[in-house]
C-alpha cells in the first residue's frame, strides 16, 4: 500500500481520536488541528521512505512536538497543562486514551450556538470536510467555515473545559450531545442523506463510551431501525409510508443490531425519548416475523412519547395512531386539539387530517387539507405521494 | 480564567417586588458575595446605581450626555470578576447569583490574562 493510502486509511481511522487527544492537551481545537495536519504532512514526506510500526503513534507524537513548537512561538496561547516533553511513543495504538467523548461534550457545550453543535462534532470527531458539511447542511462553504471557526474560538477564549461534565451537569449535556447526532442523522432522511452512516457511527461510539446510558441506546437503536428502511422509504421517486412499505426491502442486520441496542437499553430501566422512538419502530420491524401492525402497542407508545415530548411531531403522531386504532373520529378529534395556527402550518398534521377526513367520506375538505399539506412540502417524493393520495380522491368511493 | 459576571436586570421588574423581598435580595447578595470569598476566587465587585444616574462620554470626549450609552430594557446592575478555571465553574456560579432570578448574568472572559 502507498503513503498516500496508508496515509488515508489512518485518518479516516484515528483522527478523531488524534485530535481529541491534542485538543484535550491544549484547551484549544485550532491549534489541535493545526498541530495534527503538520503532522499528516510530515507523515507524506517520511512515511514513503520508512513506515512507522504505529502510524497513530508516530502521528501522535509529532503532532504533540508541534504543538509545543507552537506553545512556543505563539507566548500568547494559554496552554491549560505543562506539556512534558513526550517520550517517542512506540506503545500499541489501542493504548492511545480515548478523549473523543470530552471532545463531543465540548462540541455540544451549552455556550456554543446549537446550530453548530452537530457540524463541529462532524467535523472534529469524524474529520468531515467543511465542504461536505456545509453541502448537508444546505449553506455556503464559506457561511458554514466562518461557523465552525468562531465557535471554535469561543471555545479556546471562553475557556470552555476540555473535560467530562460534572455529574449534576451530565444528563443535560449528554441530551445535547445526543441532539446534536440526532441533528446528523435527520439531515434529509428522505433522500440520499450523506450523513446517516456518520450519525450512526458516532451514536455507536457513544454506546462504547457511555455504555450504561439508556437514552445512548435508544438513540443508536433508532438511528439503526430507520436506517434499515432506507431502500424501502422511496420507491419510483415517491415516498412510501412506513405501513405500505415492503417488508422484503428492509435490512434485516440492521434491524437486528438495533434491536440489540434497544434490549440493552430496556434492561437499564430508564425510559426516555429516544428509547420510546425506538421502540415504535421496533413494533414496525416486528411485521417482518408477524407480518401485522400491532396498532395497541404503538397507541401505548405514542401516547407515552408525547407525554415525555410533547413536541408537535409526538402530538400528530399520537393522533395519527389513535385514529388507526381506533377509528378515524378519534384521531381527527385528537389532531383538533392542536392550535389552529401550529396545525394549519405543519405539513404532516395537514396529510394526517386529510387522511382521516378521506376515512370519514368528507372528500371535499380532505381535498383542501391535501392542497395545504401540498404547499407545506418541499421535497420532491413526498409532494408526489401527496399529490397522488389527493388525485386518488376523485375515484373514491362513497 | 478570570471572568467578570454581568448583572442584568429590568428596573420596570424590580418597582414591583415588595420591600421586604427586596430586603431579602440584599442579605442573599450579602451572603453569595461572601461565599465568592469564602472560596477565594472573587477578584472585583461592586454594585451600581440605577442609568438615571448614568453620564456618558463618547466621540473622543467630545460628547458628554446624561443617561446611559446605549438605552435597553435590561440595565446593567454590577458585576463581579471572579478567577476559576473554566467556563463550567464560572456557570454554576452565576446560577448561584441571586439576581439571575431577576434577570440574566452574562459572563464574559478576561481579555488581560496574566
Amino acid at each position: 500500500m502507498s503513503a498516500e493510502a496508508r496515509m488515508a486509511e489512518v485518518m479516516r481511522a484515528s483522527y478523531g481520536r488524534l485530535l481529541a487527544i491534542l485538543s484535550t492537551r491544549a484547551g484549544d481545537i485550532l491549534r489541535a488541528e493545526d498541530a495534527l495536519s503538520d503532522a499528516f504532512a510530515k507523515a507524506l514526506i517520511h512515511w514513503p521512505k520508512e513506515m512507522p510500526k504505529n502510524p497513530e503513534a508516530w502521528l501522535l507524537t509529532v503532532a504533540r512536538n508541534r504543538l509545543i513548537d507552537i506553545q512556543r512561538k505563539d507566548a500568547r496561547i494559554e496552554f491549560r497543562d505543562e506539556m512534558p516533553e513526550p517520550a517517542v511513543l512506540e506503545q500499541p495504538a489501542d493504548t492511545i486514551p480515548d478523549d473523543r467523548l470530552t471532545l463531543m461534550f465540548v462540541c455540544a457545550h451549552p455556550a456554543i450556538d446549537a446550530r453548530v453543535h452537530t457540524p463541529l462534532m462532524l467535523q472534529t470527531v469524524l474529520g468531515l470536510d467543511a465542504e461536505v458539511i456545509a453541502r448537508a447542511f444546505l449553506l455556503p462553504k464559506s457561511t458554514m467555515a466562518k461557523r465552525l471557526v468562531r465557535a471554535k474560538r469561543k471555545i479556546r477564549d471562553a475557556g470552555i473545559a476540555f473535560e467530562i461534565p460534572q455529574p449534576e451537569d451530565l444528563p443535560g449535556r449528554v441530551s445535547s450531545v445526543l441532539e446534536a447526532i440526532y441533528g446528523a442523522f435527520s439531515r434529509d432522511w428522505l433522500g440520499k442523506n450523506d450523513l446517516a452512516d456518520e450519525a450512526f457511527f458516532l451514536a455507536d461510539l457513544l454506546t462504547q463510551l457511555l455504555p450504561d446510558n439508556a437514552e445512548v441506546l435508544g438513540l443508536a437503536a433508532l438511528i439503526a431501525y430507520t436506517a434499515s428502511r432506507a431502500d424501502a422509504r422511496v420507491q419510483n421517486g415517491e415516498f412510501v409510508p412506513l405501513e405500505d412499505q415492503d417488508p422484503a426491502h428492509w435490512n434485516v442486520a440492521l434491524i437486528q443490531r438495533a434491536g440489540g441496542y434497544l434490549t440493552r437499553a430496556q434492561t437499564l430501566g430508564r425510559l426516555g425519548r429516544f428509547q420510546l422512538e425506538a421502540a415504535i419502530q421496533a413494533v414496525h420491524a416486528d411485521r417482518t416475523v408477524t407480518g401485522v401492525i400491532n396498532w395497541d402497542a404503538l397507541l401505548q407508545l405514542h401516547r407515552g412519547l408525547s407525554k415525555i415530548a410533547p413536541t408537535i411531531g409526538a402530538t400528530v403522531g399520537y393522533a395519527s395512531t389513535l385514529g388507526r386504532a381506533m377509528g378515524p373520529e378519534d384521531g381527527l378529534a385528537a389532531l383538533l386539539k392542536i392550535d389552529e395556527k401550529v396545525l394549519a402550518s405543519f405539513a404532516p398534521a395537514q396529510a394526517t387530517q386529510a387522511y382521516f377526513l378521506t376515512e370519514l367520506g368528507r372528500l371535499r375538505e380532505a381535498d383542501a387539507a391535501y392542497a395545504r399539506a401540498i404547499t407545506l412540502t418541499v421535497e420532491p417524493p413526498l409532494r408526489k405521494y401527496l399529490e397522488s393520495k389527493r388525485a386518488a380522491l376523485a375515484n373514491h368511493p362513497l | 480564567m478570570r471572568y467578570t459576571l454581568l448583572t442584568y436586570t429590568r428596573p420596570e421588574d424590580f418597582a414591583n417586588v415588595p420591600p421586604e423581598e427586596l430586603g431579602q435580595l440584599k442579605g442573599l447578595f450579602g451572603a453569595y458575595i461572601g461565599a465568592l470569598k469564602e472560596a477565594g476566587i472573587l477578584a472585583a465587585v461592586d454594585w451600581l446605581q440605577p442609568v438615571s444616574t448614568a453620564t456618558t462620554v463618547s466621540e473622543g470626549g467630545n460628547r458628554i450626555q446624561d443617561g446611559p450609552y446605549a438605552e435597553t430594557k435590561e440595565t446593567l446592575g454590577g458585576y463581579m470578576t471572579v478567577d476559576v478555571p473554566d467556563l463550567d465553574t464560572a456557570i454554576s456560579w452565576a446560577k448561584k447569583c441571586p439576581i439571575a432570578k431577576y434577570g440574566a448574568v452574562e459572563i464574559r472572559p478576561s481579555a488581560s490574562e496574566t
